[in-house]
């Protein structure tokens, strides 16, 4: 294989595994720049999933055709916002440590989904396959350039594109805004924020919501470009990879989406390099490695020090200092 | 106070919740614990469930079947455990034994330690394993566990050979789950039996790491296509979900490629694009109806190793043909002639499949 070919492999397949990643490390963003740590993104992605994949199934039965994932992707994203209010109520309103409680939303998501599976399908352990996916593509007209288009435009879901997109509008509403600036004053100094008249509570409250809607739509992306289905596996990780993401990149919008680029392409490269000549000399088990390796190397090497938002993970209580 | 309400209303209402979600396998056991003299077999299932397209719900519609022929009630006569995590396997298996159940299978080797474990504690308790050989600490079979494999080599030459004489690039690929001796057996009959129809093809071999992984699976069978490969086989669980998605996106672009399903026919999962050329399918629905009749009639195959393969049935190609070629057809049944009357050994290791290879050349 030459270069080219192996380029035209291994970004496509970084575009497609990130894309789940940035939308939900998105979502993590808005959180813990808000000041609450969101431990609960898997249980969020699940929900995502899970609604995606019955929601996807209910609207192709009645004949929405190749809209339903789309579509799909909207419920999840509802249902994603209303779930992190669970971890929101707990957290914000009654203060309680919130590890805990993002905890908790893991692995109610985790059971609750599973049990509805079954009570909606009759005892089954996972839902039935969706049939219209997402499809991979080749993006008409730019996929004709020569060198860049196979790259980058063949072989790919609009989902990936869509996600890079979203993460550009984040970082103008995060930092160009003056709800984005609220959002980051409840994050670090909260007292100082409401002094000046902003509603804490709320805007932490829209900062969780927010984290639910994008973790929403990163689960529903997951299962409708990949998976096709939901069972108790489908979602295993990709959460906890989101939340590693927001951390290398900063608690930043960008950093973010760059750190689920980066594991996306650690991932493509440690599968596709197997069937590269010379490269698939080495042993598989150094491959496999090489996502973790490459990442550690990447977060002491390159990246300076994590700055985590102040107040992130206080609760906020009015009066006291 | 009134947040403080509050605060205890909604504890209270996750912690039913959470207790409602666990119900989800509660609702399966159901009550059972009266003493009946009727048989009873029943089965622990792998995070899959029954319903995982694979061993699982294959070994469940053998229980199935069998409650119907011999007029049992599916849930009380016939019943299945779900496990959600291996450390179900043990309370699960435990539970069934304890509800005097004749005979009680785990189904795949990943439980192989726990059934191993219930047996001892429980000498006079009949179980089944699937794909494993369940020993003491003498490394003896245990008394009174039936050990239940198949010849996956076996099926898996013959669907080698079908892609072998289907491949239009002359190459073809197979993705792994985990690199173990069971996975072996799928990749070196393959490997022969492309071999035995095509010398010249070439094969190129992967495994994901992980059977529930299918974002591997996928980006394995998108190098494969690329590199040219039009047939895939894929033993890899899960995993193979993402080579099928894979194997549609090229089918609905355009570019015509195959996979091969396994354990199950993979048939209607290749719909609507019609992307399974034929599947190598393992009867584990056979073998536990087999030894559940043994078992009922008092002739339980405790200690026994069973091995399934080609002429008890116990492993083969799909019934759904329309995929195929004639010519291929014809080339299975010869082939697997011959490796029931002895002729062709299956090579099941590396070290087998070279040796295997020198004989061919």
């Amino acid at each position: 294989m030459s270069i080219f070919e192996v380029l035209t492999i291994i970004i496509p397949s970084t575009l497609l595994t990130a894309a789940p990643l940035i939308f939900t490390s998105l979502g993590g963003v808005f959180s813990e720049r808000s000041g609450v740590v969101n431990i609960g993104l898997e249980g969020l992605m699940s929900v995502g999933a899970f609604t995606a994949a019955i929601s996807t199934l209910a609207l192709e039965h009645s004949g929405f055709g190749d809209a339903s994932p789309w579509i799909a992707i909207l419920i999840a994203a509802i249902a994603g916002g209303l779930f992190s209010l669970i971890h929101a109520v707990v957290s914000i309103s009654f203060r309680a440590d919130q590890t805990v409680s993002g905890v908790a939303l893991n692995f109610l998501a985790a059971g609750l989904t599973i049990f509805l599976v079954k009570m909606i399908y009759e005892g089954k352990g996972q839902t039935p396959y969706i049939t219209h996916n997402i499809d991979k593509i080749s993006i008409p007209g730019l996929s004709k350039i020569p060198f860049i288009g196979p790259i980058f435009f063949q072989q790919v879901t609009y989902t990936s594109y869509l996600a890079i997109l979203v993460s550009v509008l984040v970082w103008f509403i995060i930092f160009k805004t003056p709800f984005g600036l609220r959002l980051r004053s409840v994050g670090e100094h909260p007292a100082a924020a409401d002094t000046l008249g902003i509603n804490v509570s709320r805007m932490r409250y829209i900062g969780v919501a927010l984290s639910g809607v994008f973790g929403g739509i990163g689960g529903a992306v997951y299962l409708v470009t990949i998976t096709s289905n939901y069972s108790v596996s489908t979602i295993a990780g990709q959460g906890f990879l989101a939340l590693a993401a927001l951390v290398f990149g900063k608690w930043h919008p960008i950093g973010a989406m760059g750190a689920s680029l980066f594991f996306g392409f650690a991932q493509a490269l440690s599968i596709t390099s197997q069937q590269i000549p010379y490269l698939d000399r080495l042993p598989s088990v150094i491959m496999l490695t090489a996502p973790y390796v490459l990442t550690l190397i990447v977060l002491t090497g390159f990246v300076g020090r994590a700055e985590a938002p102040k107040a992130d993970g206080v609760p906020y209580i009015k009066g006291q200092r | 106070m009134f947040k403080k309400r509050i605060a205890v209303l909604v504890a209270f209402v996750v912690v039913l919740a959470s207790v409602l979600a666990g119900c989800g396998n509660g609702k399966t056991s159901g009550s059972s614990a009266t003493k009946q003299t009727a048989f009873k077999a029943g089965e622990v299932t792998d995070v899959g469930g029954v319903d995982d397209k694979s061993f699982n719900q294959s070994a469940w519609e053998g229980l199935k079947s069998f409650a119907k022929d011999n007029n049992l009630k599916v849930g009380t006569g016939v019943k299945y455990l779900q496990s959600t995590q291996a450390s179900d396997y043990s309370p699960n298996l435990n539970t069934m034994v304890h509800q005097n159940f004749n005979v009680v299978y785990g189904i795949g080797f990943l439980m192989q330690s726990d059934v191993q474990k219930i047996a001892e504690q429980n000498p006079k308790a009949h179980l089944g394993i699937i794909d494993a050989v369940a020993v003491d600490k003498n490394n003896k079979p245990l008394k009174n566990v039936a050990s239940i494999t198949f010849k996956e080599q076996q099926g898996s030459f013959l669907v080698g050979v079908v892609a072998g004489l289907t491949t239009k690039t002359n190459k073809v690929g197979f993705v792994g789950g985990i690199n173990g001796a069971l996975i072996k057996k799928f990749e070196n009959g393959f490997k022969a039996g492309v071999k035995a129809v095509n010398p010249k093809a070439d094969i190129y071999v992967q495994y994901a790491g992980a059977f529930d992984a299918p974002d591997k699976g996928a980006a394995i069978a998108q190098t494969f296509y690329t590199k040219g490969a039009d047939i895939i086989y894929s033993a890899a669980g899960a995993t193979g979900n993402g080579v099928f998605t894979e194997a549609k996106n090229r089918t609905k672009s355009g570019k015509k490629v195959w996979v091969i399903g396994v354990d199950k026919d993979q048939h209607d999962q290749g719909l609507p694009e019609n992307v399974t050329l034929t599947s190598m399918v393992k009867r584990v629905d056979k073998a536990i109806y087999d030894v559940t009749k043994q078992a009922k009639a008092g002739k339980f195959p405790g200690g026994k190793v069973l091995e399934y393969g080609l002429e008890q049935n116990g492993v083969g190609i799909a019934p759904t043909t329309e995929n195929v070629s004639k010519k291929a057809l014809d080339a299975v049944s010869g082939y697997k002639k011959k490796i029931i009357d002895g002729s062709i050994t299956v090579p099941t290791t590396d070290k087998e499949y070279k040796e295997y290879l020198a004989n061919l050349k």
